[in-house]
């Protein structure tokens, strides 16, 4: 009997995870078939589901209309610069917070992620007429300071969490055995840390190169990544549907094939830690 | 060298006092064992001798050097933790050459000397290996090798056996003490066993609360407690204390007996058998005597007494004598 239910709970679960799955990526396949159609097919009514007329027009089109490899190359050099950045000031901060705490280190913790909450936009005019008067628009190193801003919370949340488990002791006796802080974090917190890391480091890359507020607000045509690049697509003219998803498609692409080639990384990474 | 002077060491975490001043000497090649109950402050006292606690106030001397404010690394002491300790990504060879890499020693003494270590801990087989593919006594002796590579002033050893089984303790603990035999180097050993303490020390402190009740080789502290701590502390099964008309006959306002100097047969103290354990060598019981309480006999080889029986016992050796604030007569 107990065999029964569990096994019906476990094909309840099956379907209710599938469900919700094929809803999550069900505008993303949306999106990608629509980027095969014609511009009629795309805005058909009703819509156009096997019927439509294929095409890979509208892909040609956009790598002809548009230099991808320059917002390509922002966005690889805006994320991985950014989260490098981070790491850098994280780190030690997430090792000063985990090793050795004060009694505010928690609510410093929960404060820095409180920023996180506040809507973007609240310092959208101060931010832009810092970067302005420091003329940091529409510059590669600009963006990868805002977005390293926008994110560190994040990071140095994460490797506090990581750091948290590795054993205090193994640092001692990195001390004792004669380690300066800096030969500590080198060669001890950082290799044990790895997959933490890793994992952190990916989010990160993942969530920066997704980022479309401040990467269109703060950028013009320099160093605008691919996020800037779709918005490209939707002109004042009017919305070129199958266009606008060939873009899409082709600046989700590049990190689509990280997360699905570093996805159990990911998960391990992001479910470290809670279970002891 | 690995001389150790405390003076007056303090050590306070925000309003408790956990150690509220200690003078202590510890000479060199000694073997000290810091013993006492849970939270008595000896592992606080081995960290601020290793320099992985600051002192609150009061001062540490090494080999005649003030090394109260030196940092661990400067200190010249090498330490083996109760959980190992090791780097668990680095391979035993990498784990036992981490501090000689650390001090910038050049890579043929470092295999010189790692080579030399394994050769003594018997861990040349394993050099290749991760911790994680070690025993716990084989994880042990990696801690061991890492500390003795550096040829430090004083080993400093916190509960280095309580996380093996007590075949390995038994094992460990005579390798820990023949290396100390062969090095002739100062350590200093914290458990919570005595057993340890008494096999292994030179002398002992038995600390109580921060403070040290006495400091003295194991058979001073067995024969001649300075107090009921002491006499409590150091012996298994501990020493029975009795106290009313019993002690007033020997002028003492508690008088104690230890379990292996009172004998079954004839004697003043009747009483009833409770729990009694027989292992072979030794007997353990307890005996419900009237007026006197639980006394805690221990005989040699197996004593003919079981639960229930009624008995006579007679006190047959030492019996220690104390006033009413616990201090020995």
């Amino acid at each position: 009997m107990a065999r029964a239910i569990s096994a019906q709970r476990k094909l309840i679960t099956t379907i209710a995870a599938w469900a919700v799955a094929l809803i999550i990526f069900f505008p993303v396949f949306w999106m990608i078939l629509t980027s095969f159609k014609t511009e009629a097919s795309a805005v058909a009514m009703p819509p156009e589901f096997l019927s439509a007329d294929w095409t890979l027009d509208n892909y040609a089109e956009v790598w002809a209309r548009s230099d991808y490899p320059r917002f390509f190359w922002n966005s690889v050099v805006i994320s991985v610069g950014s989260t490098l950045l981070g790491l850098v000031i994280a780190v030690p901060a997430a090792w000063a917070m985990a090793f050795v705490p004060g009694r505010k280190t928690k609510d410093l913790l929960m404060w820095m992620l409180s920023t996180k909450m506040m809507p973007a936009v609240a310092v959208m005019i101060p931010l832009y007429l810092l970067f302005l008067k420091l003329g940091l628009i529409d510059t590669k190193i600009g963006l990868v300071i805002a977005l390293m801003l926008m994110n560190l919370p994040i990071i140095v949340w994460m490797l506090y969490t990581y750091f948290k488990e590795i054993p205090g002791e193994i640092l001692e006796a990195a001390r004792m055995d004669g380690a300066g802080l800096w030969s500590e974090i080198l060669h001890v917190l950082t290799p044990m840390a790895l997959p933490g890391l890793a994992s952190t480091c990916l989010l990160n890359i993942i969530l920066a190169w997704n980022e479309a507020f401040w990467t269109i607000v703060l950028t013009t045509t320099k160093a605008a990544p691919l996020s800037a690049f779709i918005a490209s697509f939707s002109a004042p003219q009017g919305l070129f549907y199958a266009k606008l998803s060939a873009a899409s498609a082709m600046a989700i692409l590049p990190i689509l094939i990280l997360g699905w080639f570093s996805q159990k990384q990911l998960v391990r990474g992001l479910t470290f830690g809670a279970v002891k | 060298m690995g001389k150790i002077e405390l003076r007056q060491v303090r050590k306070s975490f925000g309003e408790v006092d956990v150690i509220p001043g200690i003078d202590l000497d510890i000479e060199d090649g000694e073997f000290v064992v810091f013993v006492g109950p849970s939270g008595c402050g000896k592992s606080t006292l081995l960290r601020l001798i290793a320099g992985l606690e600051d002192t609150s106030s009061g001062s540490i001397v090494i080999d005649g050097k003030d090394a109260t404010d030196l940092p661990p690394a400067k200190r010249g002491l090498a330490m083996v933790f109760q959980s190992y300790a090791l780097y668990p990504h680095m391979t035993v060879r990498k784990n036992i050459a981490f501090p000689l890499k650390m001090a910038g020693m050049p890579e043929a003494e470092q295999t010189v000397r790692i080579e030399r270590a394994a050769s003594v801990l018997n861990l040349s087989n394993y050099l290749d290996r991760r911790p994680g593919q070690l025993s716990g006594g084989q994880r042990q002796r990696v801690a061991i090798g890492r500390a003795i590579v550096r040829e430090p002033a004083a080993f400093l050893f916190d509960e280095p056996l309580s996380n093996l089984d007590a075949a390995l303790r038994v094992g460990m603990r005579q390798e820990i003490s023949e290396l100390h035999q062969s090095l002739k180097t100062t350590m200093i050993y914290v458990t919570h066993d005595q057993v340890e303490a008494m096999t292994m020390a030179d002398k002992i402190v038995v600390l109580n609360a921060g403070n040290i009740e006495q400091v003295g080789s194991p058979l001073t502290l067995y024969h001649t407690p300075k107090n009921l701590f002491v006499a409590g502390f150091i012996g298994s099964p501990k020493m029975n204390f009795i106290q009313g008309a019993e002690a007033a006959k020997h002028s003492a306002h508690t008088i104690g007996i230890r379990p292996e100097h009172i004998t079954v047969g004839d004697g003043p103290w009747e009483g009833v058998v409770g729990l009694s354990e027989h292992l072979g060598s030794d007997s353990f019981i307890k005996v419900d005597v009237a007026g006197l309480g639980i006394i805690n006999v221990r005989g040699p080889g197996e004593l003919n007494v079981h639960h229930g029986d009624r008995i006579k016992l007679a006190p047959a050796g030492k019996i220690h004598r104390f006033d009413a604030n616990g201090l020995a007569l």
